[in-house]
């Protein structure tokens, strides 16, 4: 039966003579018995602990504890201890969107300060207070251009992540929109593909930093290509790496995406993330999803409510600037946590951190005969490893090793079969780095 | 209380790294370096908590609270999922592993949770098949409308009109909109469902579907439901379902046995998994045999040799419509909880929702304007039309329900009745808790007689009175280091 349930066959019998009717089934008529289910074959229940085991068992199933040098946009990164007590605070995570303001300051000043971190981290004017994930949230950036600019083009640099790419593509399938990708290079942002593209029908151009195989760019000579031709740049941006790293405002980025999960979320095999969004300052009633601003109330104190209602769903329905209702708001109350845990100093060594091992780990595997790594492009935490055979089957050998060891390149592009895209952060150590390579050429011999 | 960023001290750190280990200093060229500081605070961890902790208790909660917010199903969110999402077998695993050759191996546990939630999800629904990717309800509408306009293309049809009626959640006309068609709206009767002769008059061949809850936001089952399907099929229209208010009817109806296609569930709502404050949510989309081929990929299957795996290779598909599987976290929690409860206890949440809806309204009918006098199903619907001629409105009453500790209904919603106050207490509410809220809603009312003006000061024991709304659009201050720049 159902736990949760607190009346008993007492309180039932004295709420149905208040309702007046003689059973629960009475309750029912509007369902006819034609439209009864044909069936309702479901497990009986169980008790907790014999649910708890069950999960354990299926737990185990999972790969245990491979040392994890496997990115591709989802990192490996230590969660503080106080991002999971706080998140587990039931005030925060049973509490639903802010429409009372009065009895949710919690979460409407949580996720004014989520904002604000994410608007320092970026350099932008506004943030959200949260889309789905990173990939969602690119795909929000790209409508929002469109409508800015009532321009039916977009420029998709090939650096962007190619799982980003194939949803833009399913999303964009019914829609008259003229999608352009320039072509995949190793490296930085193919200028002349952009340039060639690049025209008064082209509503953004959209690129990635770090891109999908680790280079570091500069787009700031994009962003002026873009807004001379009436366009707008959108870029999807890795913050860790923002604690070293140009920012997308000081690039003329005008709107600014990624995926939060490195900011203090579990890789919890795909969801939920954390798609994050800021702009500039005058694109801010354009943008999509919940917005917390700042105000006073009858007394004159500072609180926070949700604002510019006026652009979404349940006020505009249609004409809104998006479907999106429910966010991530728990995962940006987490990461807010995570800001502030870490703060300046504290951000700014896990991104020098995440740079030298990720160094290191070049320096070592190309020290690998057979092994080469391009380094005509900077890279952050990820880059890509040329190898003497497949990847793929390179990877499945390292895996009895105790390695998951990158992700083959093959699997998203044809022709890239002997590369790996290995990501280095700051919880590998010298010895477990040692003991990867070591591995590697053993697997390579 | 001060932000976070206002308790900064200079050099005050919350957390350290330990000191690299590998001797290599790596340096990036000057061009590609930030200029600006990075200006997140300097405090410790002990102010992080504190911080947190003191701003987690201004809120309201469902562990704190009743909260009978009509349409979110504010039930009660077991604390053993929490656990279980917790573990780290699942919580530290990589999204990209299942990618690699053979990789199902390393996730079979995970395969498995999506696999019978699917499954589950499909015997209670009445639907073929499942895809668990869309990452909150309003993701699933757009997949399911997705899915949809894939239907029609595949059948050579030109479609452009969504049929939504006006009772419905804003976000049905909005993914409609989003996924390129234009929105019908359909006015409900004077029962509080749908208008069938109106919705006769705007089926054409250019409908591509409509748009339904059921039960809708009036809290009314549509007993017509069956015909409404057969006028929408004559026109090769497809029948979604907003599975918003599946709460209501689990056990009872399955809405693939009615004539839907199409239906999205919101695991946050009916499968107890945790609203946290707006997010992260969790809408599985169903469908029929007929539009299984389209359903978005990767999907999640079991090959004869008992092992489950990821399948990419569907021609149809409209492609990916999320970056992995969705939500894991949330849909092992729905799994948790549907593995706890069977098909009994499922069955027995539908009972009580419904039986503590109309409890309500009966405790209630007396002093509020009902909106449909008629069985109502897991909310009941009212209108605070008689208090607002005495200048007491809903946004009032809601106000006056937050000093007796109570979080206040859905109120202004639906858009179609009058200063519309929608209860939905859930089946984990017990007849006393349900009776205290009776009692203040009713004790609002004798105030609205007695002393209206009172409630202007409303509320007066939180930490704010009532905020200045207009003040925060105008002034747009939504980032704290912009109002100080």
């Amino acid at each position: 039966m159902n736990p949760y349930i607190a009346n008993t066959p007492e309180d039932v019998r004295a709420m149905l003579d208040v309702i007046g009717v003689d059973s629960i089934d009475a309750l029912f008529a509007d369902i006819k018995p034609e439209h009864a289910p044909l069936s309702f074959d479901l497990p009986a229940g169980l008790s907790e602990f014999e649910v708890m085991e069950r999960l354990r068992r299926l737990a185990a199933r999972n790969t245990g504890a491979l040392v994890p040098f496997i990115g591709g946009g989802y990192y490996d990164h230590y969660v503080p201890a106080a991002c999971g007590a706080i998140m587990s605070r039931g005030e925060f995570y049973t509490a639903y969107t802010p429409y009372q303001p009065e009895c949710s300051q919690g979460t409407l000043q949580a996720l004014f300060e989520y904002q604000s971190g994410i608007c320092t981290l970026t350099g932008m004017d506004a943030a959200n207070a949260s889309l789905y994930d990173g990939g969602t949230a690119l795909y929000e950036a790209m409508m929002m251009a469109l409508r800015i600019t009532r321009r039916q083009k977009i420029i998709m640099d090939g650096g962007v992540s190619p799982i980003y790419r194939k949803l833009i593509r399913s999303y964009t399938h019914n829609l008259h929109i003229d999608l352009v990708e320039t072509p995949v290079v190793h490296g930085q942002t193919d200028r002349a593909a952009v340039a060639g593209l690049l025209d008064k029908d082209t509503a953004a151009v959209i690129v990635q930093n770090p891109n999908f195989f680790g280079a570091i760019d500069d787009h700031a000579d994009i962003a002026q290509q873009a807004h001379a031709a009436g366009a707008l740049l959108v870029a999807s941006v890795y913050p860790v790496s923002l604690g070293l790293l140009k920012t997308p405002a000081e690039m003329g980025v005008d709107i600014a995406t990624g995926e939060g999960q490195s900011l203090g979320l579990p890789l919890n095999f795909g969801g939920p993330y954390l798609g994050f969004m800021a702009v500039r300052k005058a694109l801010i009633r354009q943008m999509p999803g919940r917005i917390v601003g700042e105000t006073v109330d009858a007394q004159g104190r500072r609180c926070f409510v949700n604002t510019l209602q006026a652009r979404e769903q349940h006020i505009r329905r249609e004409k809104a600037t998006s479907n999106i209702c429910t966010n991530a708001a728990l995962c940006a109350i987490q990461a807010a946590v995570f800001m502030s845990l870490l703060g300046r100093e504290g951000f700014r060594r896990l991104a020098q951190l995440n740079l030298d091992k990720a160094e290191f780990a070049r320096q070592t595997l190309e020290a690998i005969p057979g092994v080469s790594v391009k380094r005509s492009s900077p890279t952050f935490n990820e880059f890509a490893v040329h190898l003497p055979r497949d990847a793929a089957d390179v990877v499945e050998a390292m895996i009895p090793r105790g390695f998951a060891a990158g992700f083959p390149l093959g699997r998203y592009y044809a022709g890239m079969d002997h590369y790996l895209l290995v990501a280095v952060t700051e919880k590998r150590t010298q010895d477990e780095i040692r003991a990867y390579a070591a591995a590697l050429a053993e697997v390579l011999a | 209380m001060k932000l976070i960023f206002e308790q900064s001290v200079p050099g005050r750190q919350g957390f350290r790294f330990p000191d690299s280990d590998v001797g290599v200093k790596a340096a990036v060229a000057p061009k590609y370096l930030r200029q600006a500081a990075l200006a997140w605070p300097e405090v410790s961890e002990l102010d992080v908590v504190r911080h947190f902790t003191r701003l987690s208790q201004l809120n309201f909660s469902v562990d704190a609270n009743i909260y009978p917010l009509g349409s979110c199903t504010m039930k009660y969110n077991p604390k053993f999922t929490e656990k279980a999402a917790a573990m780290p077998g699942f919580a530290d695993l990589h999204p990209l592993l299942p990618q690699l050759k053979g990789g199902e191996r390393y996730v079979q546990g995970a395969l498995e949770v999506l696999y019978d939630t699917q499954r589950w999800l499909g015997e209670i629904t009445g639907m073929k098949a499942f895809t668990l990717q869309p990452l909150a309800g309003a993701h699933g509408e757009l997949t399911g409308i997705m899915l949809m306009a894939a239907y029609h293309k595949a059948q050579g049809n030109r479609k452009k009109y969504i049929i939504v009626p006006d009772s419905a959640h804003g976000t049905n006309p909005a993914s409609a909109a989003v996924a390129g068609y234009q929105i019908i709206s359909v006015p409900s009767d004077r029962k509080g469902g749908m208008d069938i002769d109106k919705l006769r008059a705007v089926l054409t061949d250019e409908v591509a579907g409509l748009m339904m809850t059921c039960p809708d936001t009036h809290g009314v089952f549509n007993s017509r439901i069956a015909e409404i399907a057969q006028l929408v099929h004559s026109v090769d229209g497809l029948m979604y379902y907003d599975g918003a208010n599946l709460n209501a009817t689990l056990g009872r109806c399955r809405p693939g046995d009615v004539g839907f296609d199409v239906v999205h569930l919101n695991l946050h709502k009916t499968f107890g998994t945790p609203h946290g404050g707006g997010g992260p949510g969790s809408g599985p989309v169903g469908v029929t045999g007929k539009l299984a081929k389209f359903l978005p990929v990767s999907r999640v299957v079991k090959r004869p040799d008992g092992v489950y795996a990821l399948d990419y290779d569907q021609p149809d598909s409209i492609g990916y419509i999320a970056s992995f599987y969705g939500n894991f976290g949330i849909i092992l929690r729905a799994y948790a909880y549907m593995l706890m409860l069977g098909g009994d206890g499922l069955k027995a949440t539908s009972d009580h929702a419904v039986l503590n809806a109309n409890y309500l309204m009966h405790r209630l009918k007396k002093h509020y304007q009902i909106a449909f006098d008629r069985i109502c199903m897991h909310e009941c619907l009212f209108s605070a039309a008689k208090q607002a001629e005495a200048g007491v409105h809903a946004i009032d009453i809601a106000k006056f329900l937050i000093d007796q500790g109570i979080h206040p209904p859905t109120v202004y919603f639906p858009l179609t009745v009058k200063e519309a106050v929608m209860i939905e207490p859930t089946e984990t509410e017990s007849r006393q808790t349900l009776d205290l809220f009776a009692e203040a809603m009713i004790r609002a009312d004798a105030l609205a007689k007695a002393d209206p003006d009172a409630f202007h000061a409303f509320p007066r024991t939180m930490p704010i009175s009532r905020p200045d709304e207009t003040k925060a659009a105008r002034d747009m201050n939504v980032n704290f280091f912009a109002s100080r720049a």
